[in-house]
């Protein structure tokens, strides 16, 4: 799991209002090098979250030196740029789970895939 | 502060890694536990345990855990519910359930070849509903220790089996003699002017001698079929085809016990334990109409304790409480039946094949959900399990994007949040890579797949989607809403898609159309249809088709009539199962899917889904026993058996789509067509 898609999980476990961001516990972390684009990181940026993008960089020990707010003209920063791509595209959580904020439910992260199928008293 | 809070303090305190993750497992069981059995477990301690992992669908035995448990204190009673994961323990105290708790939990218990490690949570009362009271299907006799152990010996003694012939060894799944006639597995009939050299074997005078005076038959038997199962072999679900053979049926059980299934066509089923050295007579309803087969499998649910009378033994697999497993040997059956010489004019025309009759599906098809439960139960067996079992095989015919989907995706501005709810093996989600791309599938096996492939994927129901309210841009629901079986649930499913987009955001779905042929065109499913017979199987492609040339019609939603058809053509509420490449002729219906490659895979795959009892292990697969099957009889007989899975369809007619997407508020139909076999529409979110 990509911290992109991360950025878009949400908890949907019933009668949960706050669920989002997702916690991450990660047993397993990989980084992967990917081309960077970017046109494509510049197009996603608005699309983020970018407190929750922070944080879960944050709590994967890879935030570097993410700033907590995003910086203006960011489109020119090809460093920022490039920390971002990173923390997006190229680091992913192989083996943990992702934990609703509030009801504590946790859906597991195995190879790379997270399982958010929720049990029929919990839909 | 009491002293138990204190205790409870330090053991926390001290909970090592190992401990958590028992915890974590533990309440995993709870979950399923509360989804099986309606019961909750208790946060305290009471005199009752449930023990996950330690039931009889664990190939965990009633002795084996009653030994265990003793251990910790006096049993009141132990409840092992038939092929559940699990069993239900009570204590004559408290103390002996808390002992058991505290030393049992996460330990592994080995109970013959099985090891599973159990999971024990305090449950306030052992709930468990009664199934109905079972009985003997109408002219089935079960006569206890018919032969002597000294007749046992002689009969099997009389078999040689080193004289069977190629067409009688053939069997797959069990060894196989005939004398007098040789039952034909091709035809499924005996070839009657074609008497076999030899006549049934002298020993069997006697046997046979006693039957007729005992009035079980009128008179002597001129056909023997004996079959040999060794452990973990059976037989298919079948009715012995009544041109063949007269009324009554005869079958003596020798070597070994085991447990017949009868099956009615209405979906009853009642499991006979055929003890060795027993007598089954099969006349009437249950020779005619009935089908008996035996489970392939390694061991048996039978009854506690030492061998029932004949009396008890009706009741006996209907209650709960004194079911055991009992490890299958080596049982060889003598079947006598009567030549029949004349068609068969029997009470049972659907089931006779001299009457025009068929003989009774062996997997009953399942009907139409009424309610809730009954939807998502079909859909769990109908399409999810189905999509694992056939993942790798449908994801090698799904590799070329259709046109008009991978039109959609490219006209929308780079950049844009695409989720693609029910993404199989991932084809659309990298069309357009300008697009920041998501998808899930309720599939394991195809998000797997997709993963592999790079792309963003989770796993998830398209009911509940868990990605951010108004988050996306655009979303895509191809081949999706159709595998879901009640009106509500389709509505549901639009609804979230709905959901998930922002203001101005547009939604495509695809769903297989009811009408394959439109605008007097047949669709490619149709055409399909001549190639398949002389390129061997179909393609399978399912729905729609992936080169599509012609430019489809377009259709608005002002322009739909209203009102449809009443095409439902359901037999008693059942569910037809759809002949591949022909017309619907019903809305509702199972389409078959047949499995290449991965042979031996694909029957474990095919058992596992057809078996309406295999529950899912409870956590995970620490048991070993080999699961429930019904295979399709002819699977038995040829070498390479294709296994073949039937998917739930809901095949929507012109403007349905289209009436169920305007009952969603905030949404508006853009644009609506139908392409090659699909009803299509693009929904715009005001």
């Amino acid at each position: 799991m990509k911290l992109l898609t991360h950025n878009m999980l949400t908890s949907h476990v019933k009668g949960v209002t706050k669920g989002y961001p997702l916690l991450i516990k990660a047993t397993e972390v990989k980084v992967n090098e990917v081309e960077f684009n970017p046109k494509f990181v510049c197009r996603m940026i608005p699309k983020l979250e970018w407190s929750a993008l922070v944080q879960a960089a944050d709590q994967l020990g890879h935030r570097d030196d993410l700033p907590r707010e995003l910086v203006p003209d960011f489109e020119k920063n090809e460093d920022f740029l490039k920390k971002v791509h990173r923390v997006l595209l190229e680091v992913e959580v192989i083996e943990g789970c992702l934990k609703c904020p509030e009801s504590g439910r946790e859906f597991p992260i195995s190879r790379g895939i997270p399982n958010m199928l929720l049990n029929e008293d919990e839909a | 502060m009491d002293s138990d809070v204190v205790n409870n303090v330090k053991c926390a305190a001290r909970r090592s890694k190992e401990d958590k993750k028992v915890l974590k497992k533990q309440l995993k069981a709870s979950f399923t536990l509360l989804k099986h059995e309606g019961i909750s477990t208790a946060s305290h301690p009471t005199k009752s345990l449930v023990v996950a992992n330690g039931g009889l669908g664990n190939g965990v035995s009633r002795e084996d855990l009653l030994t265990c448990l003793e251990h910790y204190g006096d049993v009141e009673s132990l409840l092992m519910p038939p092929q559940k994961p699990y069993a239900f323990v009570t204590f004559r105290s408290e103390d002996g359930a808390r002992k058991a708790h505290a030393q049992l939990n996460g330990q592994k218990l080995q109970s013959g070849e099985n090891s599973v490690t159990l999971y024990l949570s305090y449950v306030d009362s052992v709930k468990h509903k009664e199934e109905a009271v079972v009985h003997f299907p109408e002219g089935l006799t079960l006569v206890e220790d018919f032969v002597s152990p000294q007749e046992e010996a002689v009969l099997l003694a009389a078999v040689d089996w080193s004289t069977s012939n190629e067409a009688q060894k053939a069997l797959k799944h069990r060894k196989v003699k005939h004398y007098g006639f040789e039952f034909r597995y091709d035809n499924n009939n005996v070839d009657k002017d074609k008497p076999l050299p030899a006549g049934l074997p002298d020993e069997c005078l006697p046997v046979l001698q006693r039957c007729l005076l005992d009035g079980h038959i009128n008179v002597l038997p001129d056909q023997l079929t004996v079959n040999q199962y060794e452990a973990g072999q059976g037989i298919p679900p079948h009715v012995d085809t009544h041109s063949a053979f007269e009324d009554t049926i005869l079958s003596l059980s020798l070597g070994a016990k085991a447990v017949m299934e009868f099956r009615h066509p209405d979906g009853r089923a009642v499991p006979v334990v055929l003890p060795e050295r027993s007598l089954l007579v099969m006349k009437g309803e249950s020779r005619y109409l009935w089908t008996h087969g035996i489970t392939p499998r390694k061991f048996d649910l039978v009854p506690a304790g030492e061998p029932q009378s004949s009396a008890d033994s009706e009741a006996d697999l209907s209650s709960h409480s004194g079911l055991t497993l009992s490890r299958r040997g080596t049982r060889t059956s003598f079947t006598f039946r009567k030549i029949r010489q004349e068609p068969c004019c029997c009470a049972f025309p659907s089931a006779c094949d001299s009457q025009g009759g068929t003989s009774p599906n062996p997997s009953s098809p399942p009907s139409l959900p009424c309610c809730h439960a009954d939807a998502t139960r079909l859909e769990e067996e109908y399409v999810h399990r189905v999509y694992d079992s056939i993942a790798s095989h449908f994801s090698s015919t799904r590799h070329t994007p259709w046109p008009r989907v991978c039109h959609f995706l490219s006209s929308l501005p780079p950049g844009s949040v695409l989720a693609d709810v029910g993404c199989g093996n991932g084809k659309y989600l990298g069309v357009n890579p300008k697009l920041i791309s998501v998808g899930c599938d309720r599939s394991g096996a195809l998000v797997q797949i997709c993963a592999e492939r790079g792309f963003n994927v989770f796993v998830s129901d398209a009911l509940s989607v868990p990605l951010r309210t108004a988050s996306c841009d655009a979303c895509i629901s191809i081949a999706v809403i159709h595998h879901f079986s009640t009106q509500e649930r389709r509505l549901a499913a639009v609804r979230e898609l709905v959901r998930l987009l922002k203001p101005g955001g547009q939604a495509l779905i695809y769903v297989w159309a009811y009408e394959q042929e439109y605008n007097k065109q047949k669709s490619k499913y149709l055409k399909e249809q001549n190639k398949q017979h002389n390129g061997g199987r179909s393609k399978d492609l399912p729905e729609g088709s992936q080169d599509v040339h012609e430019e489809p019609s377009i259709l608005t939603a002002a322009n739909q009539s209203g009102g449809l058809k009443d095409v439902s053509n359901m037999t008693e509420g059942k569910l037809s199962v759809h002949t591949n490449r022909t017309a619907f002729n019903s809305q509702d219906l199972l389409v078959p899917w047949h499995l290449k490659g991965r042979k031996t895979q694909g029957v474990e795959e095919a058992s596992c889904r057809f078996s309406s009892r295999g529950e899912p292990s409870l956590l995970g697969s620490d048991s070993s026993l080999s699961s429930d099957t019904t295979e399709n009889p002819d699977q038995f007989l040829s070498d390479r058996p294709v296994p073949v899975f039937h998917r739930y369809y809901h095949v929507f007619q012109q403007g349905e789509l289209e009436e169920l997407c305007v009952q969603v508020t905030g949404v508006q139909v853009q644009t609506s067509y139908h392409d090659q076999g699909n009803w299509c529409v693009v929904l715009t979110k005001e």
